[in-house]
Parts: structure tokens; sequence; C-alpha cells
């Protein structure tokens, strides 16, 4: 039971307090849309090409529309009004994909929707979907950016023959100068793979429309309840205050579920022509094949140093496998990479450029880090070759070059202006954690008994609080409303929409804090448009350090509405509120915050131009990013017989700012070095040349699990951003930003001894295994 | 899980049972490997007969100096039988790296073994025991070498309307020393490859050894020219090496996106080499 307290001195941020939000997730009673039922509610099941590409001749549904219990079977020709999936990002000469919701003449990806069937339970929806007939004219697919971009490809949409879907270019500075007068220049192509997000919940949609009053409710796992309500209404031309959209419990996005996809404007569109509810939940096969994929980069990099180890300047080219068609971010993600290229370094002179590549693939979009793990991962190995080149320390190269303390706020050649850092003091205290001279000493005898040991450094920076509204595709503020309730309990209704990240508790700690109240006395409200104001969701680690910010400034103005009634009570003119209670400075005199929310509801009395009732919104607009910051050091051992790399030591020193609760930011950290690590020893979305998924589902596709995690020795620097009042950066991306690029230069150095100077991810036994022997042999 | 329809029955004797089946009903365990293939549409059975009620193909115990394990002994109760611990530790070692808890709490051994996935761990162990395989139909029973038992990828020996109603493993005495070893695919945790080793010894010399492989190729098999060529030899390093690495020859090795044919050809010649290792230093 809540203990209700309603007034504590205590204070509530920085405490490792437990999540408010677990026990509803741990003892399975939390509600996810697959838990909603309704009366009259019919089942959807999408047929699915099975073909990467190919030509629809004709398509029978009659066997399946003869099937008992199947209400309708609709193809693409019945959609082809109703809308198209929707991009929200715009680049000069973008080529944009018209994806209908349904194909109509031609298939583009294995997995593209053909046809739905719409029936009384999931298994009659199955069962019909096979007995629809499909005759494809199957044409060859291309699978790889790299092979799009060749002449002669098969051109993924017909009218776009060189697969091109954008170039983009970003300079600043003389790169040409840096690389003329560099003393040594450094290349070297770089991969960063395909990724399948998984959450453990996959996406999931039940649409209900109520032709009476022109209503829509669509429930939805998703991140930004707000822009589908936008997004879906508009595209369907119905009326946004009659459109409510619910994000009810979601079982993790990472990214993946910022999109607004075919299925929810679908869903939405056969309720209407059905006048019934309708549900559709996303098989696991379905989520990988048609949830969006993230990374995908072939990354070109030429470094140009001073012998000194100085970094002059960096050119990149990034070829972007955007796959088929494009999801609401997908073309704007490798821009944020060009935004981050830099790292934590000074270099004032870069050069960028990208091609976005069609694939006859899932699209690639936001994944955890969205551009920043890739553009880490990039500027972390280069620099760790640069240092190979100069036969320099590792941590020494980035000494050198880090961003100093009194630059702050500092421009970077990419346009950015970071806010604020001591980027060398989370390296420095990884290292000495670590005891990294005792570790390289180690290592020199290691070596000299042919053990292939390696440490692993990585220094990363990254963009977070996204964003100012200028530099995002659909706003970048964020909203809060606080209530007092009569009872003097508070209700806090946020613009966000966390999925796992804890702000229900978190923004209570605020709430509690500000307002002198237990946390018990806060309840946290999310992800329904008609509960609360209009918000742009959770993503781009924003939540605490723009969403919070809203809700302290909310805070701010309820707290002089309460003084103002605090002081009515009290007679006075100069009170203070604190610890729950409004004090009269001269006199000494108080009254409880219980009795305050009373009065201004029961209003008895109120004061000067004071309207009743205990309410504020705030909606805020942040004027900048914010730039965490931190460094992992990674201690691998390689075992020669079998490519096996076992990780013996694992030191994330983050910091982001401060910290509200040291046990959710940890959590954060913990699961994005799990991620990170997946990229860099297993995950990996491959397909084959005709375009087939060939990791499509968990059998093949290397999800790390608990048992394949090291131990994690998390650590923290503390220097507060001066963006926002709490000072907070954000810590939702860091741990996987950080840790592909500690673990491959890790195992590099490990395999340095046999001439190694970069590996691709991911680092499978058997890859390194070839390198050991045939290094063995030579 | 979306199956197709089905029907279910789930009778509690086996005379019951096998009149189902033998009218075309597909036996259910488990469900550890049918379920996903159901779920999936792979396989679309039409009446399914599940064997988990009848009592009496549940059991583990000694009978005639022998271990006999009923088909829907789970892993679970085959790795920690304290009968199998004692005087069969290769079976419940081998149980013990099957899946995960929730696997190994449902799946079974008679289940594992009728499935006959090229890459299972217990069909290893069961070669190197040379295990029998009693199966059983409305009219028949039979017994069958494990050796005879496991025919191809996801073929066995069993005729329509027969189930496996028991495996049995030998009582090896003192002197015997057994390991297994398994490189785990790390996206399903089946074997890349695993080695399941017995050898015994008399004095210095090795008297029986018997190598069980999975994983590696298209079915578990024995490895007998290694078998051979430890038969006799003290099993110093340099023999297990040696012995370790005619394991894999001659193999049709399988290929995948996990391992290459040569990389699991290399491996498993390194984790035989640890198996007899391990096998040998355990002799007591
Ligand atoms: C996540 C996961 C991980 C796994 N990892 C491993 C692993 O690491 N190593 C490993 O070896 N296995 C692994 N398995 C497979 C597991 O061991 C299964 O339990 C086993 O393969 C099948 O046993 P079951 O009892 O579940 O059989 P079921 O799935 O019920 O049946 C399998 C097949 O055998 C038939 N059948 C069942 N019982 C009998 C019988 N008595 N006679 C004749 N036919 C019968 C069924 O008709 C069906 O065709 C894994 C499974 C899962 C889901």
């Amino acid at each position: 039971m809540a203990t209700t307290t309603i007034t504590k001195t205590e204070k509530l941020v920085g405490k490792r307090i437990r999540r408010r939000e677990d026990p509803r997730l741990i003892t399975g009673t939390a509600t996810y849309v697959d838990d909603i039922k309704m009366p009259g509610m019919l089942y959807a099941a999408i047929l699915r090409s099975p073909h990467a590409a190919a030509k629809i001749r004709s398509i029978d549904i009659s066997k399946a529309k003869a099937l008992k219990g199947v209400h309708a079977v609709f193809v693409g020709e019945d959609t082809k009004n109703a809308g198209a999936v929707p991009c929200g990002a715009s680049l000069p000469g973008l080529r944009v994909p018209h994806h209908n919701l349904l194909a109509i003449d031609r298939v583009y990806l294995v997995g593209h929707p053909v046809a739905v069937v719409v029936a009384t339970d999931r298994y009659v929806a199955r069962d019909g979907a096979e007995l629809i007939e499909v005759d494809y004219e199957p044409e060859a697919a291309v699978a790889d950016p790299e092979k799009a971009l060749a002449p002669g490809a098969h051109a993924v949409h017909p009218q776009w023959a060189d697969n091109v879907a954008f170039t983009f270019h970003q300079e600043g500075g003389d790169v040409a100068k840096a690389f003329a007068e560099a003393d040594v220049i450094v290349k070297q192509r770089i991969v960063s793979q395909r990724l399948i997000p998984n959450s453990m919940e996959t996406r999931g949609v039940v649409a209900d429309w109520h032709a009476a009053d022109r209503s829509m409710n669509l429930f939805t796992s998703t991140q930004a309840p707000h822009l589908v309500r936008s997004l879906v209404a508009q595209i369907l031309g119905l009326e946004e205050n009659r459109f409510r959209v619910v994000a009810p419990e979601v079982g993790g996005g990472f990214g993946a579920k910022i999109q607004t996809y075919a299925e929810e404007i679908l869903l939405a569109w056969i309720s209407m022509k059905l006048q019934k509810p309708v549900k559709w939940i996303e098989s696991r096969r379905e989520n990988f094949l048609c949830t969006i994929h993230g990374r995908g980069h072939v990354d070109f990099y030429e470094i140009a140093a001073k012998r000194d180890g100085t970094i002059t300047g960096i050119k990149l080219k990034i070829i972007q496998d955007l796959g088929a068609y494009f999801t609401v971010l997908t073309p704007a993600i490798p821009t944020l990479s060009v935004l981050m290229m830099p790292g934590l370094y000074r270099t004032p002179n870069i050069q960028a450029d990208i091609v976005g590549a069609f694939t006859n693939c899932t699209p690639t979009d936001a994944y955890r880090g969205a551009g920043r793990p890739e553009a880490t991962h990039g500027i972390e190995r280069m620099v760790d070759m640069v240092a190979a080149e100069l036969k320099m320390d590792p941590a020494e190269i980035r000494l050198k070059n880090f961003v100093r303390n009194e630059e702050f706020p500092f421009p970077t050649a990419t346009g950015l202006v970071y806010d604020s850092g001591d980027y060398s003091a989370p390296l420095k205290k990884a290292m000495e954690m670590a005891g990294y001279d005792q570790l390289r000493k180690e290592q020199v005898e290691a070596r000299k008994q042919g053990k292939l040991m390696g440490i692993g450094l990585c220094a990363y920076g990254e963009i977070c609080a996204f964003g100012p509204s200028p530099a995002t595709p659909a706003g970048g503020w964020e909203s809060a409303t606080v209530k007092i309730e009569p009872s003097g309990q508070v209700t806090v209704l946020t613009g966000i929409s966390p999925h796992g990240q804890g702000e229900e508790t978190t923004f209570a700690q605020i709430t509690g804090d500000e307002l002198g109240v237990g946390i018990d006395d806060v309840l946290v409200l999310h992800g329904d448009t008609s509960l609360v104001p209009y918000g742009i969701g959770t993503f781009g680690s924003r939540s605490t350090a723009v969403g919070g910010t809203a809700l302290y400034y909310a805070l701010q103005d309820l707290k002089a509405k309460v003084k103002k009634f605090g002081a009515m009570l009290l007679e006075s003119e100069d009170v203070t509120l604190a610890n729950g209670q409004c004090t009269d400075n001269k006199t000494g005199k108080s009254v409880g915050f219980k009795e305050i929310a009373a009065a201004a509801y029961r209003a008895m009395k109120l004061p000067p131009n004071t309207e009743p009732g205990l309410l504020a919104t705030h909606f805020w607009e942040p004027p900048n990013f914010t730039f965490p910051f931190g460094a992992h050091l990674v201690v691998t051992d390689v075992d020669r017989d079998t490519g096996n790399v076992s990780i013996r030591r694992y030191i994330a020193i983050d910091d982001c700012g401060n910290i509200l609760n040291p046990l959710i930011v940890d959590g954060q950290v913990h699961g994005g070095v799990a991620q990170g690590i997946g990229q860099a020893l297993w995950e990996q979305a491959v397909y084959d040349d005709n375009g087939q998924l060939v990791t499509g589902e968990f059998m093949d596709y290397t999800m790390p699990r608990a048992h394949m995690m090291p131990w994690i020795e998390s650590g923290h620097t503390v220097t507060p951003t001066p963006v926002n009042p709490l000072g907070v950066k954000g810590v939702g991306e860091a741990g996987t930003i950080g840790a592909s690029p500690a673990v491959v230069n890790s195992v590099v150095d490990a395999l340095s001894p046999l001439g190694v100077k970069h590996l691709d991810m991911p680092l499978t036994p058997e890859k390194l295994w070839k390198l050991i022997s045939a290094g063995s042999n030579a | 899980m979306i199956p197709q329809q089905f029907e279910y029955s789930a009778p509690k004797t086996l005379d019951e049972a096998l009149g189902l089946l033998a009218e075309g009903a597909k036996p259910l365990a488990g469900g550890m490997s049918l379920i996903p293939m159901m779920k999936l549409r792979l396989a679309s059975p039409e009446h399914l007969v599940d064997l988990g009620r009848i009592k009496d193909l549940n059991y583990i115990r000694e009978e005639g100096g022998a271990i006999h394990i009923g088909a829907t002994a789970t892993h679970q109760d085959v790795l920690s039988s304290p009968l199998l611990r004692g005087k069969c530790p290769l079976l419940a070692e081998t149980a013990a790296h099957i899946g995960d808890v929730q696997v190994r709490n449902m799946g079974t051994i008679g289940g594992s073994v009728a499935h006959a996935d090229p890459s299972a761990d217990y069909p290893a162990a069961l070669q190197a025991l040379e295990a029998k395989i009693v199966l059983k139909g409305a009219k028949s029973e039979r017994t069958v070498s494990a050796e005879d038992f496991f025919v191809d990828t996801f073929t066995t020996a069993l005729e329509p309307g027969e189930i496996v109603r028991e495996v049995i493993v030998p009582i090896d005495g003192d002197g015997t020393g057994t390991n297994y070893q398994k490189v785990l695919q790390p996206a399903s945790g089946f074997a890349i490859v695993g080695v399941a080793v017995r050898v015994r010894k008399q004095g210095e010399k090795v008297t029986l050894a018997r190598i069980g492989v999975t994983g590696l190729s298209n079915r578990a098999f024995r490895a007998k020219e290694a078998e051979k060529a430890l038969e006799g030899r003290s099993g110093s390093p340099a023999e297990i090496q040696a012995v370790a690495a005619l394991v894999g020859q001659g193999i049709d090795a399988n290929s995948d996106l996990h391992a290459s044919a040569e990389y699991r050809l290399h491996l498993t010649a390194v984790y035989a080499a640890k198996a007899l290792a391990t096998a040998l230093g355990r002799i007591a």
C-alpha cells in the first residue's frame, strides 16, 4: 500500500529509489496492447511478400473471403487512396518513395504487406491469409548498399535507376589544408552492420472507430503517441481532437517505435470500414522483417594528424543502407552521424558526404543511439589507428585532442555547440579503476607467452535531449502539467512517453522535492493523448532533460500559486514553501500542503488576482542539445584455439550531468552496454543475395543473453549542463554508444601482435580464428 | 502461437495413446520442438496426442544392470537424477547443457531423440554410451541401438505409429571416465559441435573408448577411427591431440552462418581433445 505522507523533508533526487513502475511489470498485471479486448473485436492478419522484389501479376482472395469467420479481405487496390507511410525527414533533393499501406503492383522487400484478412479471431485470420493466392513475377533483388550503388544494379524503385535516395555534403574549416599539411594520413573502411532492435514486446495496434461521434481510439505500442495521432489523423482526414491515441504499457522500443507504421493507418482505416474494433499483433517473425532495423553504414574514413598526435582533419564518406522505403526518420539518421563525427576532439576541419542507398531490405531508422554509435565507432576506431601509426598510447592521443575544459561552450566544426564537459575526467577515472599502467605491463608479459590480451578504450560523446525545435522534424520541446488535487496529492501529466526508462519514478522524485511531498503522493501519467497535453515523446535521451525541465518549470509556476494561498491562509506577505508547508518568515507559523490544497479548491476566499484550483502547464523549448560523454575501458582475452573473446573487465564511466536516480542510471548504462557488446560481438542482420533475411529469428540472430554479459563496473563523473535547470544531460543511449568501439578496440589491441589493425563487427569467433590461424602460419 | 486447427487428446494410458497414433495422430511431449514448428506453420498435425499424462512413460530406474529412462523424463529429471548422476553421469552432464531452464523443465528425452535435430545434445552422449532405444507401436516393441536409431537430419528408425518408449543406458563400473563438451551456437544455444567421450582404463591402458559427436554433420555419429586409435594407448597429451584430430576426419561437415565446415571441423578437434582429457582425468 502507498503510504500517504503528503509532506516530507528528505530529498528524493539523487537517491537510489526503486522504480515505481516495476511492481505491475514483474507481477504481470500491466496492460499491453494485446491485453486490450473489446466487445465485437475483430482480428487482422497480414499476408506479406515472400520475395524481395517482384511484380504482382494477380491476387485471388476468393478462397479467403469464403472462409467461415472471415469478415473482410483487403488488397492494395482497396487501400490505394487511404494514404502512405509517412516520412518526417526532409533533405534537399530527397527522393521519397510512396509506400502504400498494401502493395499495389509490385513488392520491394520480404515482408512487404500485400493483403489483410479480418476475421473473428486471429487463427481464422491467419488461415484466411494462407488461402490468398498471389501470382508473383520475381525479379533480381539487391540487398547490399554498396552493390546497390554499383552500375547495373537492380533498381529498387524502377523510376530511380541508380538507387540513390539522396546525397548530402557538409564541410567545416579547411580540410584540404589539413590534409596537405598532415604528417600522417590514416584511411579505413569501417562497417557498422545492420541490427534488429528486438524489443521484448512486438508492435501491436487496436483501432476502435465510433462513427456516431466521428471519434477514433487507437491503442498502439509506440514511443510517440501524439506524433502518431497527428500523422494518422491527417492521413485519414480525421479530426485530430476526436482522435485519441493511447500508448498503454510499452514493452521497449529502442527507437523502433518512434515511427508511424503502415499498420497503425491500416487498422484505423479497417475499423472505419467495418465499423468494428480491430486488433493486429505483430508476430516475432514480422517484427524481424517489418519493424525498422538500425545502423547499416559503410563508412570511409580519412584522418589527418601531426606527428605529435594532434588530429587536424577528418574526412568521412557514409554509405547508408536505407532499405526499400522510408519510415519517419530514415534519411535523417546518418546526418546525426555527421554532426557527431568529431567525437570529443577539437578537430576544426571536417568534410562529410553521405550517399543514401535504396536496397530491397527493411527500412533503417533510429535504433538506440541513432547515428551516434556509428559516428563514435568510426572516430574511436580511427583515433586508435592513428595512435598505432604514431606508436602512441591510445589514452595519450585522446587526452591530447580532447576539447579543453576552458573551451566550453565549444563550437564544433560540424556546427554544434558542446554545452559543458571535463572530457579527460571519465577516461582518467576508468584508467585508474582498471589500473591501466599495470594492465599494460601485464599485457607485455602475456604477449611474451603468446597470449592474446587486449585493452580497449573508448571516449564517447553524444548528442542528447532532442532538441531545439528548428533542429528536429516535428518540434523538440516538451510539455508538462502538474495538478495538486484537493486532497493534496499530486498528478503529473507529461508529454513524453516512457516505455521502460523509469520516468514515473524520476519525475515523482523531481516533483516530490519541489513541492515537498512524498514520492507516493505523486502519480505520473503519460501516453494518452486525451489525457496529457501535446508532447513529442520519448527518444533521443530527451525525456528527463526536456520533459523533466518542462515539469520543473510547471512546478515553479505551481509553487508560486501554492505560496499565494499559503500567504492568504497565514495572513502574511512573506512566506517560504519548503518541506510540504508554507511558513510565515516573520512569525514562524506554518500551514500544511493539504490545508492549502483544500483551501484552493474550496475557494471560500481567494488571494488577490488568483483563480481557484492548483494546476500549471508548461511547454519548454530547449535552447540547445546536451552533450553527455564518458569513457569505457575493456580488457579482453582472445582464445587462440577457437577465436573466442572473453571480456575480463568492463569499466563504464558515464557523465550524464546531474544524476536524479543512480539506480536507474546504472540500469540504463547496463542495458545500453549489453546492446553495444551485442553489436560488437554477435548481432547482425544478414541478407542473402536474393534479399532474404537469413537472421530472421532468434535461432539465428544472436540477441545477447544475461549469461553472455561481463560484470559491468560502472562509475560516474558529474558535469552538469547549463542548458537546463536540472543540470541533466541524458543517459538512455550512452552505454550503447560507448560499448561497441571499446570492445572492438580491445580485440584489435589483442590481435595487434599479429599485425591486425582493424576488424569489422561482429567479432565472431570464426572471423578471429581465421586471422589467428593465418597469422600463426605466416 | 497461431497454428492451424488441430485436435488434442491427452490419454492416461500408453495403449490408448498407441491406438490414436496408429490412426495417424502425432505425439506431443514437451512441445519444445514441435510447438515452434506449428507456430511457424512448418508442421500442421491434425491430431496431437499428449504423452504427458501417461504415468507409465515417466521414470528413471535401474533394471537388469542398466538404467531405463522413460520417454517423458524431462531434461531436468535427467540432470538431477541421483541414479544417473551416480551411475551414468555422462547423460546427466549432457542434459545440463540443453537449452535453458524453461526448456529443460519441459523438453523430454523421448522428444529430443525422436526429433533427431542434428545439433541436439543427447545424441552425442547416447552414441558414446551405446545406448539402446526401445520403440513401441500398437502391436510391436523393438529395441534398436543409438547407432541405428539416428538415420539422418530429423530422421530416425521410428516407423509410423511407433513412439520412443524408453532409453536404456549402461552402468559403467570403476575405471570409467566421461565428459561432454559443447560449443554453443550463440543465437540458438544448440551445439555447433558437441563431443561426448566415455573411456575405460585398466592400469595404464585405455581398454574402451567411445566418442559420440553431434552438430558436425547431418546426424550424430560415433568416431570409430578415433576410438580405435585410442584403445590400447595410455592417453598421453600427444595421443589425445592425435586422436582428437581423427574425430572429424572424413566427415562432410555442416556449414552455416555460425560456423563454416572448416571451422566446425577445427572446433571438433579442439573440443574432442578437451573432452578426452577431461574424461581420462575423471577415471577413478
Ligand atoms: C529455446 C530452445 C533451446 C533449445 N536448446 C537445445 C539445446 O541446447 N540442445 C538440445 O539438444 N535441444 C535443445 N532444444 C530442444 C529441446 O531439447 C526439445 O525439448 C527436444 O528437442 C524435443 O523434446 P520435447 O519433449 O519438447 O518434444 P516435442 O517438441 O513435444 O516433440 C518433438 C518431436 O518428437 C515427437 N515425439 C515427442 N515425443 C515422442 C516419443 N516419445 N516418441 C516418438 N516421437 C515423439 C513429436 O511428435 C515431435 O515430432 C531447445 C529448444 C528450445 C525451444
